[in-house]
């Protein structure tokens, strides 16, 4: 509890150390700070501090309506397919996409009615933008220098900043001189250097090769930790958003579909698009006891004792594949299925099957031989009832 | 490409050379003569007069014609004026380039027609057009000589108004087609750090197409320095005064050809060195 004695000042300040620590451990819910009673009048809106929008853009027949709350020091990712609308949602809080209709409050302050170079806000771009006629340095103090610094002060700081991404050694560099990497990182630096308290991230690493994205992903995940403000990025990587942020938000069709925790979403996808981010096979289905009937046609016989409406998930490894009609196994859930499409996944092979029930089935290489496995060629699918999830919708 | 270890470089340049040459030759072969024959008539048409300006020149006398006094004055006066058209047509014709292609507007259309109105209007239609403006009794003009005691028609500063007058379109075009190619996203990177949308374009999108802007200045350059019908429309042909090259030569036509030929190879000379300047913008699209 807050000292009586204790200024105004300070217990915002300690508040806004609390609120970063719980926000690093991943426990915070901004909709129920208990901190916010400790201050009586300052925390009276739980949303005061950090980012509450509620985003709606209309663009010939296509409607964003996107309701984002972040804490500072939280980071959350957009995640969804491509043309959900996420970049158009970063855009609307960087005020380069004027908003149809809703609000936009950081920190308190309502930003719907700020042009953008008011904004406190920092981007990093899907392709950086780095102006390339500056160099690494200036590109990063360009920021500051727009804030009136002198041009001596703006390069002082920005050579702080790149010396912070441990770019020091590439300051006099030219954009086109650097590798992706290195850029991804000036990028930051730039959009850091202005001190943003909303730090915006769309696709930072889709621009990467698969090499470089490993260490920038790791490296990136440190910066963002260590920012004290309110982080939002836009992937559609389901890994990079794991691995980046502390909150998904799932948007699919301009419109948030599911909201969690990384593991939270993994564990319980609602939508196709989730299950198959997440590795899933996902059906949903009205259950009866240990039986789920599917939507798509069979049933699907469970552990869980449900009824109602409910979700079943499966993973792809959980699925065994046979040539004829076994007789010996104990699988209760058996579906005759036609494999439509093989791909190769790391060292084993996703098989792609229709019929019975469409599903994906992870197998190895030589029991693909084995089995012959060819687009078109029929097969037995078989799921263990204890590998099956089932959840209510 | 080569392969490593394929024996030496000048072997596998012939191995690559040869396909590529048979094509070339397959190709010449199938064009049928009504596209060959007429394409060669509008060549020759092109190129033979340049060639009887270089064959009749007075290569002899030309030395002692060039350093004549009347030669260098409207040389001079040609390059100070086209040199001074393009400085104006740079200072109006790029902002009016960034108004068209970034800056949404009812008329956008219509405006950009006007603009481009003089590259197809005969000259001396712009140098009438020029006087009923700015003449000391056209709707400008007249203000222009009653409040500021400024007249342009007939005048030095007149030749740079109706240089810039036939110059500046060629400048926005070419500005406003960079202005295009160029990505707006870096104007919207600059706005997420602070910029406003001046400082913008002062410190991101001129910079970025400078190249565009130099393209269009030496353009609008080569256009202000052969102006003949507009300059001598609104300016008159004075020596010393308003007697650029092209008035020149066609004066000289009349009483001394082998000078008119001498100041044509001069232009020649120009028109060359520019398309030369120009070269990596526009020949090498082949």
């Amino acid at each position: 509890m807050t000292e009586p004695q204790e200024t105004a000042a300070d217990a915002r300040s300690v508040h806004r150390e609390r609120r970063a620590r719980t926000a690093a451990e991943g426990e915070l819910d901004p909709r129920a700070d208990p901190a916010g009673n400790d201050e009586p009048g300052m925390r009276a809106d739980p949303s005061a501090g950090g980012l509450d929008a509620h985003l709606v853009v209309e663009r010939g027949g296509f409607r964003l309506d996107v309701a984002l709350r972040v804490a500072p020091g939280e980071v959350v990712a957009l995640l969804g397919p491509n043309g959900a609308g996420k970049t158009t949602a970063l855009r609307a809080l960087a005020g380069l996409t004027p908003l149809t209709e809703g609000r936009i409050r950081l920190d308190g302050g309502a930003l719907e009615g700020t042009p953008p170079e008011s904004r406190p806000v920092g981007v990093v771009f899907q392709d950086y933008l780095l102006f390339p006629h500056l160099s690494a340095l200036d590109n990063v103090a360009f920021g500051p220098r727009c804030q009136g610094e002198t041009k001596a002060a703006a390069r002082a700081r920005a050579a702080e900043w790149l010396d912070r991404l441990g770019l020091a050694a590439h300051a006099g560099a030219k954009p086109r001189r650097l590798s992706g990497g290195q850029a991804q990182r000036v990028a930051l630096a730039r959009a850091l250097a202005t001190d943003p308290r909303l730090l915006l991230l769309d696709e930072p690493l889709a621009a990467l090769d698969a090499r470089t994205r490993l260490e920038v992903r790791s490296r990136l995940r440190r910066h963002l930790a260590e920012f004290e403000a309110v982080a939002v990025l836009v992937t559609h990587d389901p890994l990079d958003a794991m691995v980046l942020a502390d909150r998904l938000v799932v948007v699919e069709h301009g419109r948030v579909v599911q909201e969690g925790a990384p593991s939270d979403i993994a564990r319980h996808p609602r939508t196709d698009y989730i299950a198959r981010l997440v590795g899933l096979n996902l059906y949903r289905g009205e259950a009866d006891g240990h039986t789920v009937r599917l939507d798509a046609g069979p049933a699907v016989t469970t552990t869980e004792v449900l009824s109602g409406p409910v979700f079943v998930a499966f993973p792809p490894s959980a699925v065994t594949l046979y040539r004829d009609r076994p007789t010996g196994t104990s699988a209760r859930n058996l579906w005759h299925c036609e494999v439509a499409g093989l791909e190769t996944h790391g060292d084993q092979i996703r098989a792609d099957l229709t019929g019975g029930l469409p599903l994906a089935a992870d197998l190895t290489t030589v029991a693909a031989a084995e089995l012959d496995l060819h687009p078109g060629a029929r097969v037995w699918a078989a799921v263990k009832a204890a590998q099956t999830h089932a959840y209510p919708v | 490409m080569t392969h490593p270890g394929k024996g030496p470089d000048g072997a596998a340049d012939t191995v690559r050379g040869g396909p590529r040459r048979r094509r070339v030759r397959a190709q010449v072969g199938g064009v049928p003569l009504p596209l060959l024959v007429p394409a060669l008539i509008g060549l020759a048409f092109l190129i033979v007069p340049l060639i009887a300006l270089l064959v009749r020149a007075p290569w002899r006398s030309l030395p002692e014609l060039l350093t004549s006094a009347e030669v260098w004055q409207a040389l001079r006066l040609s390059l100070v004026c086209a040199t001074a058209a393009t400085a104006v047509s740079m200072v109006v014709g790029v902002p009016l380039a960034w108004l068209l292609a970034r800056v949404e507007f009812p008329g956008r259309g219509l405006v950009r027609a006007l603009v481009t109105l003089p590259l197809v209007l005969p000259p001396v239609v712009g140098g009438v057009a020029l006087l009923m403006a700015l003449g000391r009794n056209g709707i400008v003009g007249r203000s222009l000589d009653s409040w500021f005691g400024v007249t342009l028609p007939f005048t030095t500063a007149g030749v740079v108004v109706a240089e810039a007058f036939v110059a500046l379109p060629f400048l926005v075009i070419t500005v406003e087609g960079t202005l295009r190619a160029a990505d707006p996203r870096y104007e919207e990177a600059a706005a997420t750090l602070g910029a406003s949308r001046f400082t913008a374009f002062r410190r991101v999108t001129l910079p970025l197409i400078a190249p565009g802007i130099a393209a269009g200045a030496v353009l609008a350059w080569a256009r202000a320095l052969g102006e003949f019908g507009a300059t001598i429309t609104f300016a008159g042909n004075f020596p010393g005064r308003t007697q650029t090259m092209p008035l020149a030569v066609y004066l000289a036509l009349q009483s001394d050809p082998e000078a008119a030929i001498a100041l044509s190879l001069v232009l020649l000379a120009v028109s060359v060195a520019v398309l030369a300047g120009l070269r990596d913008r526009w020949m090498t699209t082949g």
